[in-house]
Formats: C-alpha cells, sequence, structure tokens
C-alpha cells in the first residue's frame, strides 16, 4: 500500500488511490437541512451586529440566518449574493474565525460562535444548486469598461458594472477565469470545481466576455485599454514572488509555493503529482500554510513550516496553525534561512534563530529537504501603471488611481488585507464608483 | 414577483404587515423608525380621551416566558393606553401620515362608554389624516376595571352600540379590535358587525399571570410585592388567535367581514396563516418589541418568495384560501388511516417517541436492544405525538394507508371512500344528521 511513503527524493503516488480523495475532501463538510436549522436558531439576531460590521462585504447576516431559519434560504442567497456575489466562495475560504465568527455576541456568552460561514455555504449552495441567477441587468447603458484580472476583485466588479447596465470585457493572462479562486486556494476549501461553477454561475448575469490568455503588457496595454474603453478596472493581484536572496536558491526542488498549489490545483490526477518526503516550506502566512497542508496530505512524510518571526506574528489565523498541526505540520518560529545545501538538488536547508527583533543569535540547524516552498509573500507584477503606493498601486476612494478612468481593487491595490472577501468588497465598490462617474458625466455631456 | 401591496376596508399599504397598537406605535419616533425599515403600516398606541392622561406603573411591566436558549415565546404586560397627551399624539399622527402617505395609519380609540366621548374624539383623528379608527375593545388589565377595553368587548350589546356611534359620527374605516377574554369570538365579531364595523380585528392580549416569585408569593412582573394579571402575547398565543379568525371567518354570520390577523405573528409564515385563515392583513407587537423593526424584512422577503412558489400574485389570491377546509370534528374522514414511520436513516435514538407512546399513548413503539425504534402498525393509532415531540424534524412522519389495504390495528381494510361521524353507526344521530 504506502510502497512510497518513505521513498527519499520527488516522487508521486506516495498513498494508497483512496488516500486522496479522503484526504482532499471538504474541509468543512456542508449543512443539511437540520444542522442549518439547529446552526441558525442559535443567532440573536443582534440589533447593529458586530458580524455585519466585521464582514468586508457587510453582508446582512442576521437577516439571512433569520430567512435560512424561516425555511427560505433562497431569500437567503439573496441576501447574501446582493452585498457578495461570490458569497458562495467566500463562505468556503473566509477565515472567518477573524471576521464575522470573531465577531460573534455568542464567543463572548460561549466561546463559540454561530457558524456563519457554514450557513452562508448553505444558503449559496441551495440557491446555485438551481441553476438560478437571482440578479438582473439595469437597461443597457452603451458603456463598456475593460477589467484586467478574472479574480475575485475582477469578477465583483464585472459583475456589478453589468448589473448596472454596463458592457464588460475582462482580460486575464491565465487560461481559465477565477483568479487564485481557481489557481491559489486550498483545495480542500473549494472541492469539486466549485471555482469554475460559480464563475459561471456568475456570468449568467450577461454581459460580460471573458478573454482568457490575454496578458496586459503582452497582448494588451493600458493605455490602449484607457483610450478603447469608457474605464478601466485593475485586478491583476500579485502576480510575482518574492525571492529568499539565498545563494543555492536555483538549485532543483526550490518552488514558489503558490506554483506548487496552482499544479495541485490543475492536477486531474493527485496520485500522479510528485512530492518530496521531506518538505520544508518557508512563510508565516495563508500560502504557507496551504502548502505545508497539502504536501502532507499528498504523502510527505516530514513536512516543516519555518517562520522566522514569533507564531503571534504570523499571518495565519490560530485555526489555521492549528489545522496545519492537526495534520502534522510542525511549526518552527523564530528561524530564518541562511544557506540551501545540496548538489544540482536540494539536500538540506540551514537555518538561524532569530531574536524579536529578527537579529540572529547564532544558534542554527538543519533540515533534510528535497522539496522546498518559498511562501514569503507575492508582489505586483508589470510595468506603466498607476503610481503605487509601496509595492502596491496607490487608490484613494473607492479604487481611484492616479490615471483618470482606471481604478483597481484587489490584491494589487495598496489598503485592505489580502482576502478574498477584501477583493469581491473592492471590485463591487469600484464598481459601483465607476458606474457613478460615467453616469454623471453622461449627464453632463446630455 | 408577488405584489403585497394590500387594500384593507380601503386602507392602503405597500405590504399587509402592520404594527399593532402598542408601545412600537406609542410615539413619533418609533413609527417613522418603522416606516424607514419597511412597515407597511401602524394602528397607533390606543388613544384616551383629552384630558390628563392614564398613568403607568413605574415598577417592571412586562413578565416572560422562555423556550431552550431564552427564546422568548410569551410576553405578558400590564400597560395601560398611551400615557401621553391626546394633543400630543394627534399632533405627531398628522406629521408622519403627510410624510409617509403610502402607508397606513389607523388610530386606535378606547373612551368611556358614553356617546358623547366618542362623537368628541373621532373629529380629532380625522383631522390628522389617519385613513381608519380601530376600536379598542380588548384591553384586559386596569382600563377594564374602569368599565373600558375588555370590559366592553365582553359584552356583544355594547360592541354594537359603540360601534353604530362611531360609524355615525365619522366616515373613516372602523376596525373593532376583540378580546379573547371571551368564550365565542363569535358573539362579539357579529355585534361588531351588526354595529356596522367594517372590519374586525384579533386578538389582544389573554389574561395572564406568567409566573410567581416563590420569595416573595407574588405574581410576577412584582411590583413592591404585588402583582395583577397582564395581558398576554407573543408565539405562545398564536395558536389561540388563529382558531378565533378562522371561526369568525367560517361562521355564516360573519363569514366575509374583513379580519386583521394579531397574535403571535413572528415570521412571514405566521402571517401567511393568518392570511389563509381569513385575515387581509396582520399586526405584529411582540416579535417587533422582541427583535426590533428589522423583522419586517424577513416577513417581506419570505410572503413574497412564498406567494411566488405558489403562484399568487396579489394578497387577495391567499386571504382565506383556508377557509373552506377549516371543519368541525364530525365531517373530518374517518376511514383517513394512517401509520406514523420512522426514517431510520435521520433517527439519532434519543427515545423520546418511545416514552411518550410507551408512557402516555398507545405503545405502538417498539425498543430493541441497539436503540432501533421501530412503529407497531397494529397498535399505532396515528395520535401523531411522536412526531411532536421527535428533535430532528421529518425524521417521523404520518403516511397514509392506501384503500384496500388491511389496517393492522383494526383488522379492517381501509375503504377508499369517506365516511365521518355523521353517518358513524356508533352515533346515535348517525341517520338525522347524515340526512341534514
Ligand atoms: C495560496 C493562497 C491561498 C489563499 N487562501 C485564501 C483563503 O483561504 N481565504 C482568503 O480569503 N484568501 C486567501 N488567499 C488570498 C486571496 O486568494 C486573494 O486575496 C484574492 O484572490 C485576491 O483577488 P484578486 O482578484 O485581487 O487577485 P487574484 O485572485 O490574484 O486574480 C488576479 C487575476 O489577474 C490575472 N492577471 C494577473 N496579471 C495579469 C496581467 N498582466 N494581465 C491580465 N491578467 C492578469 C491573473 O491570472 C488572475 O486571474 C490566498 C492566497 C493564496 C496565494
Ligand atoms: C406592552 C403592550 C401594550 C399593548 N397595548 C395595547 C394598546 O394600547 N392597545 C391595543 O389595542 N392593544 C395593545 N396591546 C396588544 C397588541 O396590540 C396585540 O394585540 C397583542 O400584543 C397580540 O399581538 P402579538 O402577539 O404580536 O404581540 C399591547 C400589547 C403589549 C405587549
Ligand atoms: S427596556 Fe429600556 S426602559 Fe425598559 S427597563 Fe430596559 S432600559 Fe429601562
Amino acid at each position: 500500500m504506502k510502497a512510497k511513503a518513505l521513498e527519499p527524493g520527488v516522487v508521486a503516488g506516495r498513498l494508497a488511490r483512496q488516500a486522496y480523495a479522503e484526504n482532499f475532501a471538504d474541509l468543512h463538510p456542508p449543512l443539511d437541512n437540520h444542522e442549518a436549522l439547529v446552526a441558525a436558531d442559535r443567532c440573536y439576531f443582534c440589533h447593529d451586529a458586530p458580524c455585519i460590521t466585521a464582514c468586508p462585504t457587510s453582508i446582512d447576516i442576521p437577516l439571512f440566518i433569520r430567512q435560512i431559519a424561516t425555511g427560505t434560504p433562497d431569500a437567503a442567497a439573496k441576501t447574501i449574493l446582493g452585498q457578495n456575489i461570490l458569497g458562495g466562495m467566500c463562505a468556503r475560504v473566509c477565515p472567518t474565525e477573524t471576521l464575522c465568527e470573531e465577531a460573534c455576541v455568542r464567543m463572548t456568552a460561549e466561546h463559540r460562535p454561530v457558524e456563519i460561514g457554514r450557513l452562508q455555504r448553505y444558503a449559496t449552495d441551495t440557491l446555485m444548486a438551481k441553476g438560478v441567477h437571482p440578479f438582473e441587468r439595469a437597461p443597457g447603458t452603451g458603456k463598456r469598461i475593460a477589467v484586467v484580472g478574472a479574480g475575485p476583485a475582477g469578477l465583483a466588479c464585472a459583475h456589478r458594472l453589468s448589473m448596472n447596465g454596463h458592457d464588460v470585457v475582462i482580460h486575464d493572462a491565465r487560461g481559465k477565469p477565477g483568479g487564485l479562486n481557481e489557481y491559489g486556494i486550498a483545495s480542500y476549501k473549494s472541492v469539486a470545481g466549485f471555482a469554475a461553477r460559480e464563475v459561471d454561475w456568475l456570468l449568467k448575469i450577461g454581459g460580460i466576455t471573458i478573454e482568457t490568455g490575454s496578458m496586459l503588457g503582452r497582448d494588451v496595454t493600458l493605455a490602449a485599454l484607457n483610450a478603447d474603453y469608457d474605464a478601466v478596472f485593475l485586478a491583476m493581484g500579485l502576480g510575482g514572488v518574492n525571492a529568499l536572496g539565498l545563494e543555492g536558491e536555483e538549485r532543483d526542488g526550490l518552488h514558489d509555493a503558490v506554483d506548487f498549489i496552482a499544479d495541485l490545483r490543475q492536477s486531474e490526477d493527485l496520485a500522479a503529482l510528485p512530492i518530496g518526503r521531506d518538505v520544508v516550506v518557508i512563510g508565516g502566512g495563508m500560502t504557507a500554510i496551504d502548502a505545508a497542508v497539502q504536501a502532507r496530505l499528498l504523502g510527505a512524510l516530514n513536512v516543516t513550516l519555518v517562520y522566522r518571526r514569533s507564531r503571534a506574528r504570523m499571518n495565519a489565523s490560530e485555526f489555521e496553525q492549528d489545522l496545519a498541526a492537526s495534520k502534522g505540520v510542525r511549526i518552527i518560529t523564530n528561524a530564518q534561512p541562511i544557506a540551501i545545501h545540496g548538489n544540482g538538488a536540494v539536500r538540506e536547508v540551514e537555518f538561524e534563530y532569530t531574536d524579536d527583533a529578527l537579529l540572529p543569535t547564532g544558534e542554527r540547524f538543519r533540515l533534510p529537504a528535497d522539496q522546498v516552498f518559498r511562501a514569503i509573500g507575492q508582489t505586483l507584477f508589470g510595468d506603466g501603471l498607476p503610481d503605487l503606493d509601496g509595492r502596491k498601486i496607490a487608490i484613494t476612494g473607492a479604487g481611484r488611481t492616479s490615471l483618470p478612468g482606471v481604478w483597481a481593487g484587489g490584491d494589487c491595490a495598496a489598503g485592505g488585507d489580502d482576502l478574498t472577501v477584501t477583493a469581491v468588497a473592492e471590485g463591487r465598490d469600484a464598481a459601483e464608483d465607476i458606474h457613478a462617474s460615467l453616469m454623471a458625466s453622461a449627464a453632463k455631456e446630455a | 414577483m408577488a405584489n403585497l401591496s394590500t387594500n384593507f376596508v380601503g386602507i392602503k399599504s405597500p405590504n399587509p404587515f402592520w404594527l399593532a397598537s402598542a408601545p412600537p406605535t406609542d410615539k413619533e419616533y418609533n413609527v417613522r423608525r418603522a416606516f424607514e425599515a419597511g412597515w407597511g403600516g401602524v394602528v397607533w398606541k390606543t388613544l384616551g380621551e383629552a384630558g390628563p392622561p392614564v398613568v403607568n406603573v413605574n415598577g417592571p411591566r412586562y413578565g416572560a416566558i422562555w423556550g431552550a436558549d431564552r427564546r422568548l415565546l410569551g410576553l405578558n404586560n400590564i400597560e395601560l393606553i398611551t400615557d401621553r397627551p391626546l394633543e400630543v399624539n394627534l399632533r405627531e399622527m398628522k406629521a408622519v401620515k403627510r410624510d409617509y402617505p403610502d402607508r397606513a395609519l389607523v388610530a386606535s380609540l378606547m373612551v368611556p362608554c358614553v356617546e358623547e366621548a366618542w362623537k368628541a374624539i373621532l373629529p380629532l383623528v380625522e383631522e390628522t389624516g389617519a385613513d381608519g379608527v380601530e376600536l379598542n375593545f380588548g384591553c384586559p388589565h386596569g382600563m377594564s376595571e374602569r368599565g373600558m377595553g375588555s370590559a366592553v368587548g365582553q359584552v356583544p350589546e355594547y360592541i354594537e352600540m359603540v360601534t353604530r356611534w362611531v360609524k355615525q359620527y365619522t366616515r373613516m374605516p372602523c376596525i373593532v379590535k376583540l378580546t379573547p377574554n371571551i368564550t365565542d369570538v363569535r358573539k362579539p365579531a357579529q355585534a361588531a358587525k351588526r354595529g356596522g364595523a367594517d372590519a374586525v380585528s384579533l386578538i389582544n392580549t389573554i389574561n395572564s399571570i406568567t409566573s410567581v416569585d416563590l420569595d416573595l408569593f407574588a405574581p410576577e412582573p412584582t411590583i413592591d410585592g404585588r402583582g395583577a394579571h397582564g395581558g398576554y402575547c407573543g408565539p405562545a398565543v398564536k395558536p389561540i388567535a388563529l382558531n378565533m379568525v378562522a371561526e369568525i371567518a367560517r361562521d355564516p354570520e360573519t363569514a366575509g367581514l374583513p379580519i386583521s390577523g394579531i397574535g403571535g405573528v413572528t415570521t412571514w409564515r405566521d402571517a401567511a396563516e393568518f392570511l389563509t385563515l381569513g385575515a387581509g392583513s396582520v399586526q405584529v407587537c411582540t416579535a417587533a418589541m422582541t427583535y426590533g423593526f428589522k423583522i419586517v424584512e424577513e416577513m417581506i422577503s419570505g410572503l413574497s418568495e412564498w406567494m411566488d412558489t405558489k403562484g399568487f400574485t396579489t394578497i387577495e389570491e391567499v386571504t382565506g384560501r383556508a377557509v373552506p377546509n377549516c371543519s368541525d370534528w364530525k365531517n373530518l374522514n374517518l376511514n383517513y388511516v394512517s401509520k406514523a414511520r420512522i426514517n431510520q436513516d435521520l433517527c439519532i435514538k434519543c427515545g423520546r417517541c418511545y416514552a411518550a407512546c410507551e408512557d402516555t399513548s398507545h405503545q405502538a413503539i417498539a425498543m430493541s436492544p441497539e436503540r432501533v425504534f421501530e412503529v407497531k402498525d397494529d397498535e399505532c393509532v396515528a395520535c401523531n405525538l411522536c412526531v411532536n415531540v421527535c428533535p430532528v424534524e421529518d425524521c417521523i412522519t404520518m403516511e397514509r394507508l392506501a384503500p384496500g389495504v388491511v389496517d393492522e390495528r383494526t383488522g379492517k381494510v381501509v375503504e377508499a371512500e369517506p365516511a365521518d361521524w355523521t353517518t358513524h353507526p356508533n352515533n346515535p344521530m348517525a341517520t338525522a344528521t347524515a340526512a341534514e
């Protein structure tokens, strides 16, 4: 069975066949009807509810839960999707433990929140299973808007623009739309091709064309888009990846965690995906955790996640850290890589402990590794973009950039957490701002 | 999309959800916020005659009972009619109606049982632009000790007399609000109709003591060691209210008399139930007092979604739809035979159905050593108790035995033709009634 479990190097098929399906099943299985009613019953319908404030898209959570409790999950779904068109994906991937559920008053009362995320999934799944798209477009305005990037920010913006009666063309460099929903989110959070199904469902609104394989800077230019369209929304996320800046970083076996995850997400057969026996992940965010956990789930024997600062400063939530620990990932904190050892392929990574000011302490150790995943952050990629604020596109208000007619939102824009739900909120709000300014200038011309 | 707009005895509102006359409608501030939240109408907190207003107690006025997790199921109150000066209320009503012309604004009235008092107040109400009046013949505490409220509502002749005065002195639609603290609600409804009422609304609150303080030996809410009975409302009273609404809707003397349904309306579903039993609008008090004005959003979305799934486009299509199916016991089909069925996949093996049936019903559930619970068809009388006590929805269901099948309990073949008590051999009056 686990014939290859102990085999050194980077090999495929470490696990018995059915173990892959089990390992990559839904992290939070959907609620059935009974569970949903019991979970919904716990909501107090708080006044000016803290959960709404904690949600970046301000979904009216008490209302949608009451709609579930009163047997109208479709109405609940409309309440959710009216604020957050990717409410289905957000129900799966939001770190609810640091957003809505953290704010739930039941946390104060009983340390156990209402299961908002799972209830949101229950409602949106119910509606989407019917193939119904609950929104209609306003009468056509004749305005055309270009969106760059079909990730959550771009999709949310396009949908809201289309609802407001505009026509939208989305350019995306990749082969499939969805952005990190399709290529980045851990597979156990979005099973059974949900990202693609959600995009298909979203596009039912009409008025949105997606051009895949069309890259800004290669196939189209910002200047041309700005000239050809009434407005442009930049939502290309963070395409670049930070390097460690170490000698030996070009050795075989060193990868960007996001590439590993993208390969995994696109793999038709996980048993055919090679994985190291000893895997080291460097970083402390969601990407690092996801890479480490999925490496374990693919059958890596030893997976160690090493983060240069303390545990308290890890970007990954406590829930994510516990998840990693429960899957057998070892987490080492306060250590930074100083050398990659090996001939041709990596064999070991050498680390040095750091103090809280990130100063080396002189204590060193080595971890065996046939695969190393870098997960120390992504960067904005591209030239000729609007002015930056630090390393991201500077924005004011609802995504206005330094270039007239050009808006930006999602991971590529400054401010806000790099989360799916934040990207959706920014896309939606930019769409409303674009709509308002196009209508205002149309009114002036008339 | 269903159109929820409502025309109740000429009083128009964008939806059938009105706030009942009570604290939520006691002042301009509340009513404006309620209209902003989406309520279709309000019945203003009951006005009394001009002069020094009534006074309320200064200790607690509400008592409650709770279900699991402190969910409020029933509320009781010892509050009186508005304790604000008449002219202030009238001024505020006028201002609100001016700003919200599309919403229903009805004035609830309670003045002494003399013609002059009614004659005096009605023109003042008309002056505000209110859409109608509701006569509060229901308040069961305090005011009734002074010969008003339910003291009037319990005497059909008084109801008829006062209604007549009101119809004489105003052209506004007149809704008579009935008290449930009577034995037969049809009598006051008939009296209202005779007096010329355009509609009745019901129910007002039910005489009640919610609990007793076992240290003070006094009813709650307790004020300085004493308590008075109060008026009960909230989800717990809905079944009583539904029945009373249905009684009026199907009484030949009052059939077709418009009804505004009140009592425990908490969700869209409760409202839909009142509508099907004959109500043309519903009024809500406790649910708003428990959860705030915002619940109307769920009521609106839920009712319109349900109407869409049923293919109803207007409230009128819903009103009264269940009335023809409200029957007397004697007309229920005795040849309809069903048995409880336990879905083993859904069963969580708590054994509550077993305890209920074994200890208090018909010993019709078998329990195996592995805690598998199964219905014994030869004992099951289909009483529904197991369904009602099961914590999992749809785990136990009642399934009809098809005609031609033998009912193992009686050994008789289930007959296809319906038959009821009126023709049953055990009924000494069988032939007489059947011939009717
Ligand atoms: C591994 C990983 C796991 C994550 N897990 C979670 C999670 O569990 N929960 C959560 O809330 N967030 C998570 N995030 C963060 C979340 O995925 C992002 O915040 C979110 O996807 C940002 O959306 P976006 O639309 O701004 O960008 P993206 O999703 O990155 O989409 C950008 C799109 O633009 C396209 N594009 C890029 N450059 C160009 C160009 N030049 N021309 C045309 N198209 C271009 C890309 O192909 C892509 O489709 C995770 C991120 C990563 C990397
Ligand atoms: C605190 C309180 C005060 C009330 N005051 C009045 C009143 O002034 N006039 C009136 O007609 N009904 C009054 N009611 C009765 C309500 O209008 C309503 O008929 C009753 O509460 C049932 O509806 P519910 O179950 O939705 O609360 C009052 C109810 C409560 C709880
Ligand atoms: S609800 Fe308001 S008025 Fe009533 S007791 Fe509480 S604080 Fe006082």
